[in-house]
């Protein structure tokens, strides 16, 4: 920290603009919290964002100040010690050049903060200044992010600590406003979809992140920020803007290399608190000279130097030779006989897996012939002889083929290459390939029909295990997407098509890179090579320019922690009435709100975002569509039921229904919720029906809220965020606890109310949700299917089936990785083990704080555009379906009927048509090897009503969901924009699920459910109640 | 220096052998016929003087050895590609010796010697090809999956892909290059179901050029200064329908030239050379 003081220092006075940037920076990300919860496209906002963040900054700042900062920044960052205060008093230095804050940052945070308004406003004198092609200010919006970002951090700030956390909003907030007036106009082209996500009070966490050049860049973010705010954070630290080819990775516990998801946070990606990464290229421009900035070429040209160094990229003699001159006429220039620094350079450096003096010689050797060539030539010639290599792009995957055999499958920007050993043995173009898919560890591509072949193949491969498998998948999805795709699979869509992990490529494609890439018009960066920097020789002489930003914000991070929780609560609660208020509104923009092709925050989802619970929502909600399109009654996530196996934890209450929520919003959670999960799978085996809202659960004892929890939903569901957050207080007990639920007897009702034009469907779906929502996170871990010509959707009722075998197997899948918490390093698996981590977390905390939970809502609410469709989550009726929102990540695809839970025996299905008239009755019967279940179906139907939910005529344009749950209750809501003959119809469509342990009076829980919804929104009708009720029969799971 | 891939049919040597007397007996054959060592020669003449004369290629002749009697088609004692020449074990045991003298000619010329050691891998010649961008290795009577796999060590800035050879002793028994981009090939159903497995296994789109006749489609491309595109292929009296085929071609130099002896031991054109760019390799 002492030595950055002194760059940074030296630096100050011209840096105070780029000081303030970090601030900006800061509050934008805050800011964009909000937004990325929203994915939709509101460009204002991200516009907004984008300015804050900085990036539109660094490019008005002189290059040479970016360097200096990101120098000073980057070795002080690594200097600092892990522990978060320090942290962020490092970062601030860093930031802010003045040394003054260096020797604040040991003081009281409040300083810190205050320095940090001065940093912004000095950022937006800056920023007027500097920027005089900014975009058009959009001040309004501004002023919104203002007000919002104040609430939202607050909410934002679980951790603890709210007084100066609430102070340091406050300061923020009106920073932001200051700052908004000049800065917020711009708008960068060159962002990806994917926004930064951030708050400024959550605690923050030095990230290592290794350089392409092999240095280290560290900053700070939040614990809560989501991968891409990180990623471009070190995007802006390269001056790159290009970024759409290079991702975040990251080590899982299982020390294999993950892509970080920008959609998801951080934490939860990252096992065991490792915050290391490493920049790298994730798509490989199969024609480097079409990209358009020699920086972005530099860079590329860089990770190919390591793809072939390693051997990962295997080449000839001769192209080692011809690739390393190169290299060397890049960094070092002509071929100077008189210096001795190429050739002491060649001796050190790895140019070849087995490099010896041969290589080196003929390196030299072609090197002299490349004389008079520029580095941005040399890049470029390298480059064209990089790409024609046959393994260039193509990332490799272990695998056995159905004889057990062991090969290589490699995805490219082509397709799927499949090897045995060094040789190709067969090649599945994108085109060819109708549907990618996996099931636990094995991964299957459908194929088209050939010519002369009449039926399509199904090809399987075996890979080690499921995380492989989905590894696999997940990065098929992703290449596929930005290499053949012009803009990313609209999520609705997809998730119609899909079953499992609904996991999509949520960047910009290839297409869209390219077009945004060819608007870019800055001079071009200057660009420090790193034999520059090794050698201390620049050939360019010009000097890095990278600004970081993270490390100003650091230094706010603890007192955010701080902020009480209080007024974030209120201010959620606040919102979440509005929200209820304002679904018209949100009608409306939807109406107006583009198709979702690049996943981008949409008001209704900044509007959500508020709730932590968000994203997952968005997504779990998703899954509710599909399944209602499907006809299919799925109850995913049901926190209550957990809730009420939380009864154990009675003595606690409060903590506890935080924990529930937290389980559902993870997901996983619900079951995860540690302990009370556990003493729930045994109490929910024997059967639980929860019904929150109309009766309490009588299991419920904890849970003990019914309705009430639906206007303090919003807290809860911030308090489910912030469950997350504290998951590392992980406790053992959860784990089990997940097992145990598949047994419990659960009974969600959901209740759709759809607006169809002003109808409404109310359906109420009595479903297991607890299962389901452990179950559905589970499947798509294990399973996930892509469509990648984006084929006619599936029919749901197949989907179903699937799914609930799925389900089932994830269920059980499930159980075993909670039972190992940490067990789980893929991603997706990841989320169970989350969920859990979070539910013990939640434990811990919950007794403490309950607020504290909201700030991580906010985190996740930016997660949900990677779905881009996802809709916001309405907390409006009931609260909190947080519990779902850690389901959305796991992105289930259909979640199989119910709960699901494997072992249903007996399937009741009642239709009521006639709002609660008439009852119709059908019986399916399903048996599952391991319980014995009932479900119930009940279905009131509106005799006017159509099927909204199942094939629609029209075009899906858009969905979004709302979704808020309470401890009992979860509420989705569905927009769809459908065009019928030209006649565009919004329809809304609300779903309500309550959840408990015991019998629920449906009537009651109906009438209670469908009279909410008549009083929140009287011009929609009632069209559907689906009463979906599933009961262990026996106890046999035992 | 030549950028990687660049050059594809530049050629600057010929390596050739000449036909010793037991061709006529002990070669072997997929089909019972009788050979007419004299004529045979006289054909293997023309074919070397069109290589050096009419083409001006630089032609090293090696010597027949009696004990080899298929020495003649060198092609299948190593893969030449770029300054690498990968010396083969062929499948057939005869003809295992034919590489010593093939490895010091190319030894000669300079190039990077890469030698098949595993006793498990066969690999001829004839089963490769290189179509400037790739390496396709028909898995054949001769050669196996190993010799590909050894291919692949060598030639690692290619992909190489093995595709099956259904009918015919070699893979370039029924088809070759005819120009950048541009694979010649029989029709024959077992011919066609193998262009097909190639397509599929490309990254990059071929043109095809269908022959009537599977074994005319074993031609000879080379792309030569001043001379453009020259095309070596069978001669009307052959295969006359696929001899209108190759006229078609109006960018390349058609040289018709006879293979009526050496078919009979299997030799195509492509057999009887081994096609080097020198230059390339400086």
């Amino acid at each position: 920290m002492t030595t950055e003081a002194g760059s940074e220092t030296e630096v100050k006075e011209k840096a105070e603009e780029s000081a303030a940037q970090p601030d900006q920076s800061e509050k934008a990300s805050e800011e964009t919290k909000e937004v990325a919860n929203a994915e939709g496209e509101e460009k204002e906002k991200e516009k907004e964002k984008e300015g804050k963040e900085g990036k539109g900054i660094s490019r008005y700042l002189p290059t040479w100040l970016k360097k200096q900062k990101s120098q000073s920044q980057t070795s002080p960052t690594k200097e600092a010690p892990p522990t978060e205060e320090p942290v962020a008093k490092v970062t601030q230095e860093e930031e802010g050049p003045a040394p003054e804050v260096n020797g604040q940052a040991e003081e009281v945070e409040e300083k810190e903060e205050v320095k940090s308004e001065q940093v912004k406003e000095k950022e937006a004198e800056s920023h007027s200044n500097t920027s005089a092609d900014t975009e058009p200010a959009k001040e309004e919006k501004v002023d919104e992010s203002t007000e919002k970002s104040p609430e939202e951090t607050k909410k934002e700030a679980t951790e603890g600590e709210g007084a100066e956390e609430e102070k340091k909003k406050e300061q923020e907030g009106e920073k932001e406003a200051k700052e908004g007036g000049g800065e917020e106009g711009q708008t960068s082209i060159f962002q990806s979809p994917l926004r930064l996500v951030r708050k400024n009070k959550m605690k923050l966490v030095v990230c290592h992140v290794t350089l392409l050049d092999g240095t280290d860049f560290s900053c700070e973010v939040e614990k809560r920020a989501k991968g891409q705010f990180l990623f471009f954070k070190v995007c802006e630290h390269l001056n790159l803007l290009e970024k759409d080819y290079f991702g975040l990775t990251y080590m899982d516990s299982h020390e294999e290399k993950c892509w970080l998801d920008p959609t998801k946070e951080i934490k939860r990606q990252i096992r065991s608190n490792n915050w290391q990464f490493a920049f790298n290229v994730k798509f490989y421009p199969p024609d480097p000279s079409l990209l358009t900035e020699d920086i972005t070429r530099y860079l590329l040209c860089l990770q190919l130097r390591e793809d072939v160094a390693s051997g990962r990229l295997p080449c000839s003699f001769v192209t080692h030779a011809l690739l390393g001159s190169y290299t060397l006429q890049a960094e070092f220039g002509d071929h100077e006989p008189d210096q001795p620094r190429p050739l002491d350079y060649i001796g050190q450096a790895t140019f070849a897996p087995n490099q010896n003096k041969e290589m080196e010689e003929k390196i030299l050797e072609l090197h002299k012939s490349h004389r008079g060539m520029t580095p941005a030539q040399a890049d470029a010639q390298f480059l064209e002889n990089a790409k024609k290599l046959s393994m260039y792009g193509v990332d490799l995957h272990h695998a056995k083929d159905s004889e057990g055999v062991d090969i290589m499958l490699g995805v490219c920007a082509n397709g799927l290459l499949v090897y045995k050993d060094r040789l190709r043995i067969n090649r599945f173009a994108w085109p060819k390939i109708l549907k990618i898919s996996y099931k636990r560890n094995n991964f299957y591509i459908k194929i088209r029909p050939g010519e002369t072949e009449q039926f399509e193949s199904t090809v399987g491969f075996k890979l080690q295990n499921h995380r492989s498998a989905k590894r696999l998948w997940k990065v098929c999805v992703e290449n596929h997407s930005f290499f053949r795709l012009n803009a990313p699979e609209p999520p609705t869509k997809a998730r119609f098509l899909t079953l499992g992990s609904k996991f999509r490529y949520s960047g910009r494609t290839q297409a869209q890179t390219r077009l945004a890439s060819s608007l870019i018009d800055r001079p071009a960066p200057n660009f420090e090579r790193t034999s520059s920097k090794r050698i201390s020789r620049s050939l360019d002489g010009a000097p890095v320019i990278s600004i970081t930003e993270a490390t100003a914000e650091n230094g706010r991070e603890p007192h955010l922690e701080l902020q009480s929780d209080s007024k974030d609560h209120d201010k959620t609660q606040e919102e979440v009435l509005k929200h209820q208020a304002s679904i018209s509104q949100l009608k409306r923009s939807f109406m107006e709100a583009p198709p979702p092709s690049p996943p981008q925050p949409n008001q209704w989802e900044k509007r959500l975002t508020s709730s932590p619970a968000t994203s997952i929502r968005i997504q779990q909600q998703q899954v509710s569509l599909e399944e209602e399109i499907a006809s299919v009654l799925f109850s995913r996530h049901s926190a209550a039921g957990f809730y009420s196996a939380d009864e154990t934890d009675c003595s606690v209450p409060e903590a506890t229904l935080d924990a529930v929520i937290c389980s559902a919003s993870a997901t996983v959670c619900s079951s995860s919720s540690s302990p009370q999960k556990l003493l729930i799978s045994s109490t929910i085996s024997a059967a639980e029906v929860v019904e929150p809202q109309t009766e309490a659960a009588p299991a419920d004892n904890t849970i003990s809220d019914t309705k009430e929890p639906a206007k303090t939903t919003e807290v809860e569901i911030e308090e489910t965020v912030v469950v997350q957050e504290v998951s590392r207080v992980a406790k053992p007990g959860v784990v089990t606890v997940t097992a145990g639920l598949p047994a419990a007897e659960q009974e969600t009702r959901k209740q759709e109310v759809r607006v169809v034009e002003e109808e409404v469907m109310l359906k109420e779906e009595v479903k297991p949700t607890k299962q389901e929502s452990v179950s559905s996170e589970s499947e798509s871990e294990e399973e996930a299917e892509y469509h990648p010509n984006m084929p006619i959707a599936q029919i749901p009722e197949e989907k179903e089936e699937e799914e609930e075998q799925e389900e089932m197997k994830k269920k059980e899948e499930v159980e075993e990785d909670v039972s190992v918490p940490d067990a789980p390093s893929i991603p997706a698996e990841e989320e169970t083990n989350r969920a859990e981590d979070d539910v013990k977390k939640i434990e811990t905390e919950e007794s403490t704080d309950d607020p504290m939970v909201t700030p991580d809502e906010a985190p996740n609410g930016v997660l949900p555009p990677e779905e881009g469709l996802a809709a916001p989550t309405l907390e409006k009726e009931e609260p909190k379906v947080n519990g779902e929102a850690s389901l959305v990540e796991a992105e289930p695809r259909p979640q199989v009927i119910c709960c699901s839970e494997p072992p249903v025996v007996k399937t009741e299905m009642v239709t009521i048509s006639d709002t609660f008239a008439a009852q119709k009755t059908e019986i399916a019967t399903k048996e599952v090897p391991i319980v014995h279940t009932e479900t119930k179906t009940i279905t009131y139907e509106a005799a006017q009503l159509d099927g909204n939910g199942d094939g629609e005529p029209g075009v899906l344009m858009t969905a979004q969901t709302i979704t808020s749950e309470s401890l009992c209750t979860t509420t989705t809501t569905h927009i769809t924009k459908t065009l019928k003959g030209g006649l565009s119809e919004t329809r809304i469509e609300k779903r309500i699920v309550i959840t408990g342990d015991c019998d629920i009076d449906h009537d009651q829980a109906l009438a209670q459910a469908i009279k909410e919804a008549k009083e929140q929104h009287p011009d929609m009708s009632v069209t559907r109640v689906v009463v979906h009720k599933e009961t262990e029969l026996a106890d046999e799971e035992d | 220096m030549a950028g990687l891939m660049a050059g594809f049919g530049h050629y600057t040597h010929a390596v050739v052998r000449g036909i010793p007397s037991s061709l006529a007996k002990e070669a072997l054959r997929s089909c019972q016929a009788e050979v007419d060592v004299a004529k045979a020669r006289r054909e293997h003449d023309a074919y070397v003087e069109v290589l050096r004369t009419r083409l001006g290629l630089e032609v090293v002749e090696l010597p027949a050895d009696e004990s080899l009697p298929d020495c003649v088609f060198v092609e299948d004692a190593a893969v030449v590609c770029g300054d690498t020449a990968l010396i083969t074990r062929p499948g057939a045991e005869s003809r295992r010796r034919e590489t010593e003298a093939m490895k010091g000619a190319l030894k000669d010329l300079n190039l990077n010697i890469v030698e098949m050691t595993d006793e498990n891998a066969t690999l001829d010649g004839g089963d490769v090809l290189f179509t400037g961008r790739e390496f396709f290795v028909g898995l054949s009577k001769r050669t196996n999956q190993r010799g590909a796999e050894i291919l692949a060590d060598a030639f690692k800035d290619y992909a190489v892909s093995t595709v099956p050879v259904l009918e015919g002793l070699h893979l370039k028994t029924f088809c070759s290059m005819g120009g950048p981009g541009l694979i010649v090939i029989g029709s024959s159903e077992p011919a066609q179901k193998t262009l097909k497995i190639m397509q599929q296994m490309s990254d990059h789109r071929y043109d095809k050029l269908t022959v009537p006749d599977d074994l005319a489609a074993n031609c000879v491309y080379m792309n030569l200064p001043n001379k453009g595109h020259v095309l070596m292929h069978c001669t009307p009296e052959q295969y006359p329908e696929s001899v209108k085929v190759f006229e078609k071609l109006k960018d390349h130099m058609l040289i018709p030239v006879s293979n009526l002896e050496k078919v009979k031991v299997d030799g195509g054109l492509t057999c009887c050379s081994m096609l080097i760019n020198k230059k390339a390799n400086n």
